[in-house]
């Protein structure tokens, strides 16, 4: 069974002065033991879509709509209680910056602890030897030493881990993941991204994980969805993806990665800028910098193309080989605030 | 290497480094620790050569960014020499720091932060030339210029305020005010960094262009080694406030000496998902700069590490050459002792 579905999801920012159209019409689905990497550039609404599958964004200036389905719940329509349930119970996130998302005043083994006591009910002692054991699956070294510890005692791949250990503390079926090593340093991201993926495998969750590298996406995908504008405009696996990209956004992007490029020739750079997202233009967003540009692109969003089995594309300059794959229908499981029962 | 243009302000001659460092040494006490400090460069040597772009690599609190601001005298070092095209910096008889910062210009990471946020961006970039002794009009001309310069249409963007910009923006009006003052050598500190991909090789592309007009010197800092090796004639590498290996960029990336060097290396992305990164390079995190470790800084991560690397410190070698490559390794120092030294 299809672990996360998303249809036609938008997210709209609205204040006094502007309204931001940060998400504008992204569906995907993630299968268990799947990792789906959603690449884009700052402003492309990558880490929004993520935050609005656990609905963390702020609830009176967000207009979130479309459908979310986490395990057949509906995300959208849950409760406050149900949600408390979803958010590190079944779905879990790690984020970029372990030291803003750690609580500075509570040691590790609280804060591994106190999610545990939260989800299972189980007593301090028990929490306690559960955080211990994570500790120890996520590799820490003197991890009885490091209960202990407040996260400004750790170094960055530490804490890093440590905030992993608190995401799998309930074994969630779903990891979020927001950029969690690109605050790191190089010879320590490798590590975690190794950990990570070992992890998913190890626990067959299914894993969405935001990066703006196509580097870092290359090491932990299956799948990729690039994201441009608050569009997915291109999806599909990750080798054919890197290989042969069919947006020009795509392919421009990984034409402007610096990676081993000849010394006396200009990048090719894509030119311009990432659009203005309080006016969204007409047609395809990213027709004002495009090579391939058409007279319809300014006028008509491109509508999702399918040129290869596993493949979407969303440009009018793509061939459209095979019909809308077919969607098959989540059950739905009725009561949304009975999750934890009925997980 | 460098272009060979014969440049007016040139005083040494072509054979005469741009810049040299030699020995810097800066500590910053820690608050309440007892007298403990943190050894943030530590006896770092290299030369920069006329025309040539130096990177510098490491990772964070390896000293990187606190060398490009000792580079300019924004912090005094405590101990070192610095010699500008054959001047001793900050000393009689030498050239003065003022007349030093006409000559290096910075280009910081954040390009927010680094600009003033009540100027607009074209007085930011006057500022320099006018604070210098030009006429106001011809500090504005100079501004419109070198906006022109950058990619950036002065009658648009020159009246803006610095938050009405994208981050590539401020950081193209970050590089025209570093090259209002004229300078034969800009530091740039990590100046892609904080910018999308797609702005980046923008940038990097305007850095080569300008490099080429203006006949500029570069010391290029980046944690980037894809960056370093696309833009970078040689390389420095750093560890804990120390070089570990300096070396031209072929050499480096062809043959790295140092273990540290070769796991950074291998630490970078396959972008091929049939070859991802199996075994990670190194395990751990860089060890606190308060304490570092006795020996070979590297030596708690190295996994060749023997006795002799936990108790001597290993010397650079000669990095005087602008040819030379060299690593602070005991494995390739003949007499150093270490088992594997023989063999290299």
């Amino acid at each position: 069974m299809t672990l996360t579905e998303v249809r036609d999801l938008r997210v709209r920012f609205v204040t006094r002065e502007a309204t931001v159209h940060a998400v504008n019409g992204v569906s995907f689905t993630v299968q268990p033991g799947e990792v789906l990497c959603i690449l884009g550039e700052s402003g492309s609404g990558k880490s929004v879509t993520l935050r609005a599958l656990m609905r963390l964004l702020p609830p009176r200036s967000t207009r979130i709509e479309g459908e979310v389905r986490i395990d057949g719940h509906d995300v959208l329509a849950m409760r406050p209680q149900a949600l408390r349930d979803l958010r590190g119970g079944l779905a879990a996130m790690i984020f970029q910056e372990p030291m803003t998302a750690l609580d500075p005043v509570y040691t590790v083994g609280q804060q591994i602890g106190e999610a545990v006591r939260r989800h299972t009910g189980c007593g301090s002692h028990a929490a306690r030897e559960r955080a211990l054991e994570l500790l120890e699956l996520v590799r820490i070294p003197s991890p009885e030493r490091r209960l202990a510890a407040y996260p400004h005692e750790l170094s960055g791949g530490l804490r890093q881990r440590a905030m992993i250990a608190m995401a799998l503390s309930c074994n969630p079926r779903l990891l979020l993941a927001d950029e969690p090593t690109t605050a790191l340093d190089a010879t320590v991201q490798v590590q975690v991204l190794i950990l990570l993926r070992r992890l998913q495998r190890e626990l067959g969750m299914g894993m969405i994980f935001v990066t703006h590298d196509l580097g870092v996406a290359s090491e932990i995908a299956d799948t990729i969805a690039v994201m441009y504008a608050g569009r997915i405009v291109e999806s599909g696996p990750v080798a054919q993806i890197l290989s042969a990209p069919e947006h020009p956004y795509t392919a421009g992007l990984l034409a402007s990665t610096v990676h081993g490029q000849p010394r006396d020739r200009d990048i090719d750079a894509i030119p311009g800028s990432p659009p203005d997202l309080r006016r969204l233009a007409q047609g395809c967003s990213f027709a004002p910098r495009c090579p391939r540009r058409m007279a319809d692109c300014r006028v008509v969003v491109p509508q999702p193309r399918f040129p290869a089995p596993g493949r979407m594309a969303a440009c009018h300059g793509v061939a459209d080989g095979l019909p809308a794959p077919e969607v098959t229908r989540m059950p739905t499981v009725s009561e949304p605030s009975s999750t934890t029962s009925a997980r | 290497m460098g272009s060979l243009i014969h440049d007016p302000r040139d005083r040494g001659g072509l054979q005469q480094p741009m810049l040299i460092a030699r020995d810097l040494r800066k500590h910053f006490l820690v608050k309440g620790s007892g007298g403990k400090s943190v050894k943030a460069v530590d006896g770092v040597s290299f030369t920069v050569g006329k025309g040539e772009t130096l990177g510098v690599v490491g990772e964070s609190g390896c000293g990187k960014s606190t060398l490009a601001r000792l580079l300019l005298h924004l912090l005094k070092p405590d101990t070192g020499e610095l010699v500008f095209d054959g001047d001793p910096v900050g000393i009689v008889p030498g050239i003065a720091v003022d007349a030093l910062r006409r000559q290096v210009q910075m280009v910081f990471q954040d390009s927010y932060s680094s600009l003033n946020p009540r100027m607009p961006v074209r007085d930011s970039v006057a500022f320099g030339p006018f604070v210098q002794g030009k006429k106001k009009d011809e500090a504005r001309h100079i501004a419109r210029e070198l906006l022109a310069k950058v990619g950036l249409d002065p009658g648009v963007f020159g009246p803006r305020y610095p938050h009405e910009l994208s981050g590539g923006q401020k950081q193209r009006v970050n590089i025209a005010r570093a090259l209002a003052t004229g300078p034969r050598m800009v530091i740039l500190d990590e100046p892609v960094s904080a910018l999308d991909k797609s702005v980046e090789a923008q940038v990097l592309n305007l850095l080569r262009a300008l490099k080429r007009q203006f006949n500029l010197t570069y010391v290029f800092i980046s944690h980037d080694l894809n960056v370093v090796q696309y833009i970078s004639d040689r390389v420095l590498v750093m560890y804990l406030g120390r070089v570990v290996e300096i070396g031209p960029i072929g050499a480096i990336f062809e043959r790295p000496l140092h273990p540290y060097t070769r796991a950074l290396l291998a630490s970078r992305p396959s972008m091929d998902p049939a070859r991802r990164i199996q075994e990670p390079p190194i395990t751990g995190d860089p060890p606190n700069p308060i304490d570092p470790p006795s020996g070979c800084r590297f030596h708690t991560r190295c996994p060749f590490a023997e006795e002799v690397c936990t108790t001597t410190d290993p010397k650079l070698g000669n990095w005087q050459g602008p040819q030379s490559h060299v690593a602070a390794c005991h494995m390739h120092d003949p007499l150093s002792g270490h088992s594997r030294a023989a063999s290299v």
